[in-house]
């Protein structure tokens, strides 16, 4: 897979904490950050999420002059899409060297890790994929591993 | 400010309740930061005709960083050093959620201390959405 370089801003780093209502001034306000342990504006722990921003093939945003699945005058502007959820997340971690900083201009490599399957009640056949992601920031030390793991349902996951 | 070796004990918890009555919107805020535009998130008409679900529902990945929150007022900025989680039931509009840290384990390596904590985040009926476990820095 192609590398993605990630450039942390402070103003992504504001949004996403608003997005997870996180008030502390460690992720908005640089003269509070400034005094504190961290030293400047930092990033919250599961930020690095936000890396799909600069995934120029990123299959979950809609692209000009391509189909979305979503909907518009039908319920889904892709025909023939069978009744299942797709993909969900099924696990995230994260391995920190140190907290990623506005002003760092990351370079993330990711690789395919495992792949495994098991039976489910709620949702029949699950397939889980791992993807390893290296997060090096711009004097190519390692700063994070992120380790996702998706899971494919067979069919919508049962809410009873 | 942050945690002391000497202070902790096994079985210390902090709880948060992270977000109440979740709202559509906070979903979307999340979308568009996140870069994470499934329809499944935000788009009701699709979720629900579509892909067969009641609604739409929360990221996995927000319910992640909702969870992250208790956590870094637990630990302190900058603290981690690892951070993990699985996504153990969906998150809906209007959940209330509530995320606990519970000290599993208090060491030292290296000269550096450390603590190690379960996670887990519950909606209003008692049901884990997230568990998970984290270790962070910590002073003697």
């Amino acid at each position: 897979m192609a590398k993605i370089t990630f450039p942390v801003e402070a103003t992504h780093i504001m949004m996403f904490a608003r997005a997870i209502g996180d008030t502390n001034p460690v992720y908005h306000d640089a003269e509070a950050a400034k005094k504190t342990e961290a030293g400047g504006i930092i990033a919250p722990p599961s930020f690095a999420q936000a890396v799909a921003q600069f995934d120029p093939d990123y299959h979950l945003r809609p692209r000009p002059g391509q189909k979305w699945f979503g909907s518009g005058k039908t319920p889904s502007g892709v025909e023939g899409k069978p009744a299942s959820s797709g993909g969900l997340h099924a696990e995230q971690h994260y391995e920190y060297v140190r907290p990623l900083r506005a002003g760092d201009v990351l370079t993330c490599e990711t690789t395919p890790g495992k792949t495994w399957e098991r039976e489910s009640k709620r949702a029949g056949k699950l397939t889980f994929r791992e993807r390893v992601t290296e997060y090096r920031d711009q004097k190519g030390e390692l700063v994070m591993i992120a380790r996702g793991v998706g899971v494919t349902t067979e069919r919508p996951v049962d809410q009873g | 400010m942050a945690l002391k070796a000497s202070a902790l004990k096994i079985g210390d918890n902090h709880s948060e309740c992270v977000v109440e009555n979740l709202s559509r919107t906070q979903i979307v805020q999340y979308a568009g930061v996140s870069g994470d535009y499934n329809p499944l998130h935000s788009d009701e008409v699709y979720t629900t005709q579509i892909a067969g679900y009641p609604s739409v529902f929360a990221h996995g990945m927000l319910t992640m960083g909702l969870t992250s929150k208790m956590l870094t007022n637990y630990v302190g900025d900058g603290r981690l050093t690892k951070f993990g989680v699985r996504f153990t039931n969906q998150v809906w509009p209007g959940d209330t959620l509530q995320s606990t840290a519970t000290v599993e384990a208090i060491r030292e390596e290296g000269g550096q201390h450390y603590v190690d904590l379960k996670l887990t985040t519950v909606n209003q009926d008692g049901k884990e959405v997230v568990s998970g476990s984290a270790t962070a820095r910590v002073d003697a």
